[in-house]
């Protein structure tokens, strides 16, 4: 059985609704769940919902109303946020969408990455590739998604020294997490590959390629299918 | 039918102008952040002078003004930082509707105090919002222009006004809220975060009591405070979750940094305070090198002043509903 949430002042004007702590796929199902619920509830005053992996944000319109009744106060918030994710929250949860991400396994970093690991490169693109993820949580930038799930073996400390512009659609490592960057960014994480797909396009709808609950799954290609791809993108 | 053409040209962008709007909100599951005005209260009175809706987009001027050419008539308002404005020579007067005629030329300079001002325009700035807000995301480059501040030639489209506005400026104004002094000495009000536990006693106790200044680096994003450096107790091994405006990050380095409008949705630092709702006006009004310092309060305090302000912004709003109404 797990644990019941515990709830958070995050400011004046938002919550913290804790399911426990580290990294971990059955916390994280409870995030998504109850930010499923909440969201269908369409609460007034709640303005965002912010998935981490062990918790959810909750940004609240700190002055909704002024009349003292309504205004937003933290117990109040507290109570109904208690209620809507205590019910079987279970129920609420749509099958995950499986998201199918081809890589070129050739970053920079993936020598380094291998050697630690003791495994030669093709070996650790295979593992990385082996892969069952699930999307813990977007953050630090749009469509950046944190996944779970990384073989233990591929574990990597962050560089020393981050970079400043990371290629978007770099896959990469960081830690026991690993990641695709959606766009340009700085980064300390290991680079490993490079995805030919868009993580995030203003230009679709919805602009993100993956969304925080589905899997997703790398299928190692070859340079020449990394260029069909881009070029099918950019058409 | 002659289709009106209403817009406003942008001559010289000034330091850093963008358009805002209350901010995009929904979508910060998606990693995408809030944006909108640093200084919510100017924001929201200067479209109630001009009659507009709260959600209305209008333009975050930061530092040195714009130069705008009205190409049709239209009617602003100017709040927020004091800033240096003329209209075809004469000076702009703040915290009123002004009407102006088309052709009009806005000349803004520098500001006396302060950092953001806000200029609003009847009918708002009627840009496609982009995922549902019209405010630019400087760093995420999302928003209105390809999410970047305005550039010389970009024209801004103006929407219908929603009433019938002054053709002369009225002789009443909006008094610049009291909560609106970037060189007040009161100290901005911070409530716990999820690690003030952590710090050291004496770090704690600095936070609260040392001087800190705004550093040169700050930006939209946040604001990363020079003064003593600040210690945990012991190290912490956190993994990234939710973060808000507002929120005070301690990086290793000892230097905390105020969360912005900008902030990304998540973070993974230590949570060590978080600066009470309506003191993120105040925050946002001050200037690099401007001195900033703080104070520890109460939740309770927090909830009463975010209601009192609430209140009064309520009645400022409806007052000047009242009077464009009586025009």
């Amino acid at each position: 059985m797990s644990e019941a949430p515990t709830f958070e002042p995050l400011g004046d004007d938002a919550v913290l609704i804790r399911f426990g702590a580290g990294i971990d796929a059955a916390l994280s199902a409870r995030v998504h769940a109850a930010a499923a619920r909440i969201a269908a509830m369409d609460i007034p005053g709640i303005l965002d919902l912010v998935p981490g992996y062990a918790s959810l944000g909750v940004i609240c319109d700190g002055a909704f109303r002024a009349d003292d009744r309504q205004a937003f106060a933290y117990e109040r918030i507290v109570e109904t946020l208690r209620g809507t994710i205590e019910e079987n929250a279970s129920a609420m949860v749509s099958k995950p969408r499986i998201v199918d991400i081809p890589v070129r396994y050739d970053g920079p970093d993936l020598d380094d990455v291998a050697r630690r690991a003791g495994l030669t490169a093709t070996e650790a693109a295979a593992r990385h590739a082996a892969g069952d993820y699930t999307v813990a949580m977007l953050g630090f930038a749009p469509g950046f998604p944190y996944l779970l799930g990384l073989d233990p073996a591929l574990h990597t400390p962050r560089r020393a020294t981050p970079r400043t512009r990371v290629p978007p659609g770099s896959v990469a490592i960081g830690g026991a997490q690993t990641a695709v960057y959606p766009q340009t960014l700085p980064g300390g994480w290991n680079l490993i590959g490079r995805t030919p797909l868009a993580l995030f396009d203003l230009s679709r709808t919805p602009p993100n390629l993956v969304a925080p609950g589905d899997r997703v799954r790398f299928r190692a290609i070859d340079h020449e299918e990394f260029e069909t791809l881009c070029t099918k993108n950019s058409a | 039918m002659h289709k009106e053409f209403r817009v406003i040209a942008v001559v010289k962008p000034g330091f850093l102008t963008s358009v805002q709007d209350r901010g995009r909100y929904g979508i910060a599951g998606l990693g995408v952040g809030h944006a909108g005005a640093m200084d919510d209260v100017a924001a929201r009175l200067a479209n109630a002078l001009v009659g507009n809706a709260r959600d209305d987009a209008l333009l975050e001027i930061t530092l040195t003004g714009p130069t705008l050419r009205c190409e049709t008539d239209t009617v602003v308002a100017l709040t927020g930082a004091e800033l240096d404005a003329r209209v075809d020579g004469a000076p702009l007067p703040a915290w009123r509707p002004v009407p102006l005629v088309r052709g009009s030329v806005v000349v803004c300079g520098g500001m006396r105090r302060g950092a953001r001002a806000y200029l609003a325009f009847a009918g708002g700035i009627d840009v496609a919002p982009v995922l549902g807000s019209r405010s630019t995301d400087l760093n995420a480059a999302i928003g209105p222009f390809g999410g970047r501040a305005l550039a010389a030639g970009d024209l801004l489209p103006l929407g219908r006004p929603r009433r019938t506005l002054p053709s002369r400026a009225p002789a009443w104004s909006i008094a610049s809220p009291r909560w609106f002094d970037p060189a007040s000495p009161l100290p901005l009000r911070l409530v716990d975060g999820a690690h003030t536990g952590a710090l050291t006693e004496a770090s704690r106790a600095a936070l609260a009591t040392r001087e800190f200044r705004v550093a040169a680096d700050s930006n939209r994003v946040g604001f990363r405070l020079d003064g003593p450096r600040l210690e945990l107790a012991h190290p912490l091994e956190l993994v990234s979750e939710a973060v808000a405006a507002g929120t005070l990050q301690l990086p290793p380095g000892g230097q905390p940094i105020a969360l912005a409008a900008e902030h990304p949705t998540t973070g993974g630092y230590p949570r060590i305070a978080h600066l009470i709702a309506v003191d993120r006006a105040r925050l946002a009004q001050r200037r690099p090198g401007d001195a900033v310092r703080f104070a520890w309060c109460d939740p309770r305090e927090a909830d009463a002043a975010r209601r009192a302000r609430e209140s009064m912004l309520q009645c400022i709003e409806y007052e000047c509903d009242y009077r464009l109404r009586a025009l």
